[in-house]
């Protein structure tokens, strides 16, 4: 059973116009997997994302979820069997509340879709998992404002959290630590760890500090291919990728 | 109690007060039913206001809260009047039947219909809603032998409402299951937009990305609630059908889709009161200026509208609800 890949993208490519956003992208997650993907700006790493999740739809190649080819299914199909993503731009709920809004997920995937009659928050088992998980993220505080007026870093948290309510077996994180507070990071670390040990956990970041915390894999995208994977040792040591990272630096 | 018993139970309180009924709702309801008693001389017009009331409140699922822009809601009212005048001129005088199956009509409409509706942005939906209700009324047009055609359907008979209340010269018994209907309808539609299924519509309607990633099947739930508000304003036309004893093609025309979304957007969109409070200032205009200056009405609405749109609709179609808060303290729905 653990030998069933939980996710694996096999020559994936897509390409906007002449630009080659993923070329020929194979790339494997096992389950329990801490692997990240860094890469310099514009490297495609959001074009894959939304390649795994169905928001594109490849030019090529295959994606497939614990086992089963996943190409042609819907995001929502998708994310119902498991695979579920953060957005590296906020795309949440801004008239609802932060409880509303993990409560919806909660109940939407413990009660599955026939809910037109019990009323949001009739259950206690959705209202127990949904504080609990505000509770992980410190949106308890605020779970009954509205998401549009709370600060930058907390609806980045709740970007992050709304996907844990989701119940992810391979969660995608898109760089889910940009424009959080140093002191709150942490916190999307450690939610991270408190998932089940064999959910796959594929993390986009540019802190490299947190990067090489989190990861046991990281994979290296540049122009929209892979250019290596490895350990994190690995990869620090490696020169091209110091290359592509000086050769960023340079530019500003 | 520990920290978690602690969220969870203020999490509990927050998620029960969303839909709980407040006091403001009671008296609303409790000065509809207290209308009937005042204004006894005024039966046809409660009836009118009751009506369209549940009319703009099925526009305000489709619009409000699933975000869907239509101009030819108007075709499922027309359809469910049709259907209602049709079955009282076949014998079938149970009104409560003939509404039942209008409802069912106007639904299989809001299905088929809804799966054109999904495709494209907010113009293309327009002009889809505006083209079936236009093919509507043209098949109307063309079918004298069922629908009267031009003439309107003539000899309705319908019978008496659960076999105890007779329709009235005065209007009586109209007005009654005009409100009765509503209120019953309102009481349904508030448990849905108070659903998971609810919250899914606010969520698809403002993010639909997001939905998806959540595991939302965005098209089927748009479709659906397209589906339930044809279905009610198909009820709405049934009680129009009913209650007049007339059905013509007014019944189908554009000015239904285009006074309706007015109706909504005078009381406020998305809130449920909406429709209703914008139904009864409707009517009571029209009927104030229908008696004022009768050939200017028309002139009048059209005034309305472009001051809606100019000063602001988003902050001229937030007062009512706004008034409401200020009154209750709180916000109903
Ligand atoms: N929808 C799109 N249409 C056209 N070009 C796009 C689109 N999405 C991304 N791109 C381009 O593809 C390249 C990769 O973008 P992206 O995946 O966002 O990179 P990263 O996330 O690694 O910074 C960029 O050059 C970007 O401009
Ligand atoms: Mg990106």
């Amino acid at each position: 059973m653990t030998a069933i890949v939980a996710l694996e993208t096999v020559g994936l490519c897509r390409s906007f116009g002449a630009l080659r956003a993923a070329s020929d992208v194979s790339l494997r997650l096992m389950p329990g997997a801490r692997h990240a993907l860094i890469g310099p700006n514009g490297a495609g790493k959001t074009t894959l994302i939304n390649l795994l999740t169905g928001v594109l739809r490849p030019s090529a190649g295959r994606v497939m979820l614990q086992g089963a080819d996943v190409t042609a299914l819907r995001p929502d199909e998708r994310a119902r069997r498991g695979l579920v993503r953060t957005f590296q731009i906020n795309q949440l709920f801004p008239e609802m509340t932060p409880l509303e809004t993990v409560g919806l997920a909660v109940s939407h995937r413990l009660g599955g879709d026939r809910q037109a009659w019990r009323r949001l928050g009739g259950r206690p088992d959705v209202v127990e998992e949904a504080a609990a998980i505000l509770e992980r993220f410190r949106l308890d505080d605020v779970m009954d404002r509205r998401v549009g007026a709370l600060p930058y870093g907390r609806q980045r948290l709740l970007e992050v959290a709304l996907a844990i309510a989701c119940a992810p077996r391979v969660l995608l994180l898109d760089e889910p630590a940009a424009g959080v507070p140093e002191s709150e990071r942490d916190d999307i670390l450690a939610a991270v760890d408190a998932l089940p040990s064999d959910v796959a956990v594929l993390l986009i970041e540019h802190d490299m500090d947190l990067v090489f915390r989190f990861a046991r894999r990281i994979s290296v995208l540049v122009g929209g291919a892979l250019l290596t994977e490895g350990t994190p040792d690995e990869i620090a040591a490696d020169p091209r990728v110091r290359e592509v990272y000086l050769g960023e630096a340079a530019h500003g | 109690m520990s920290d978690a018993a602690a969220t969870a139970a203020r999490a509990a309180a927050q998620l029960d007060r969303l839909s709980r009924w407040h006091p403001a709702e009671y008296v609303f309801w409790a000065l509809a039913a207290a209308s009937l008693l005042v204004f006894p001389s005024r039966y046809l017009l409660i009836s009118d206001i009751a009506l369209t009331g549940l009319f703009a409140l099925s526009l305000d699922l489709v619009l409000g809260y699933a975000g869907i822009l239509t101009l030819g809601h108007g075709a499922f009212f027309g359809l469910g009047a049709y259907v209602a005048g049709i079955a009282a001129t076949h014998g079938l005088r149970d009104p409560l039947l003939g509404m039942a199956l209008a409802c069912a009509a106007a639904a299989l409409l809001g299905a088929a219909t809804s799966l054109l509706v999904l495709r494209g942005s907010d113009l293309t939906r327009l002009m889809v809603t505006l083209g079936v209700a236009a093919v509507l009324l043209e098949v109307a047009n063309r079918l004298p032998a069922l629908t009267g055609g031009a003439d309107g359907l003539q000899g309705m008979d319908v019978g008496p409402v659960l076999g105890l209340l007779p329709f009235d010269l005065a209007g009586r018994t109209a007005a009654v299951y005009s409100l009765a209907t509503l209120f019953a309808v309102f009481l349904i539609v508030r448990r849905i937009v108070h659903s998971p299924f609810g919250w899914s519509l606010r969520a698809v309607r403002a993010n639909p990305l997001r939905a998806a990633s959540i595991g939302i099947a965005v098209d089927a739930r748009l479709s659906v609630a397209y589906t339930i508000g044809a279905a009610i304003a198909g009820i709405a036309g049934a009680l129009l059908a009913q209650t007049t004893q007339f059905v013509s093609l007014d019944g189908l025309a554009f000015h239904r889709s285009a006074d309706v979304l007015l109706v909504l957007v005078i009381g406020g969109v998305g809130w449920l009161y909406g429709g209703l409070i914008g139904a009864v200032l409707f009517k009571l205009m029209q009927d104030q200026l229908a008696t004022i200056t009768p050939q200017y009405w028309e002139f009048w609405i059209g005034l309305v509208l472009v001051a809606l749109v100019l000063i602001g609709r988003e902050r001229l179609a937030a007062w009512p609800r706004a008034l409401w808060r200020r009154v209750a303290g709180r916000q109903p729905a």
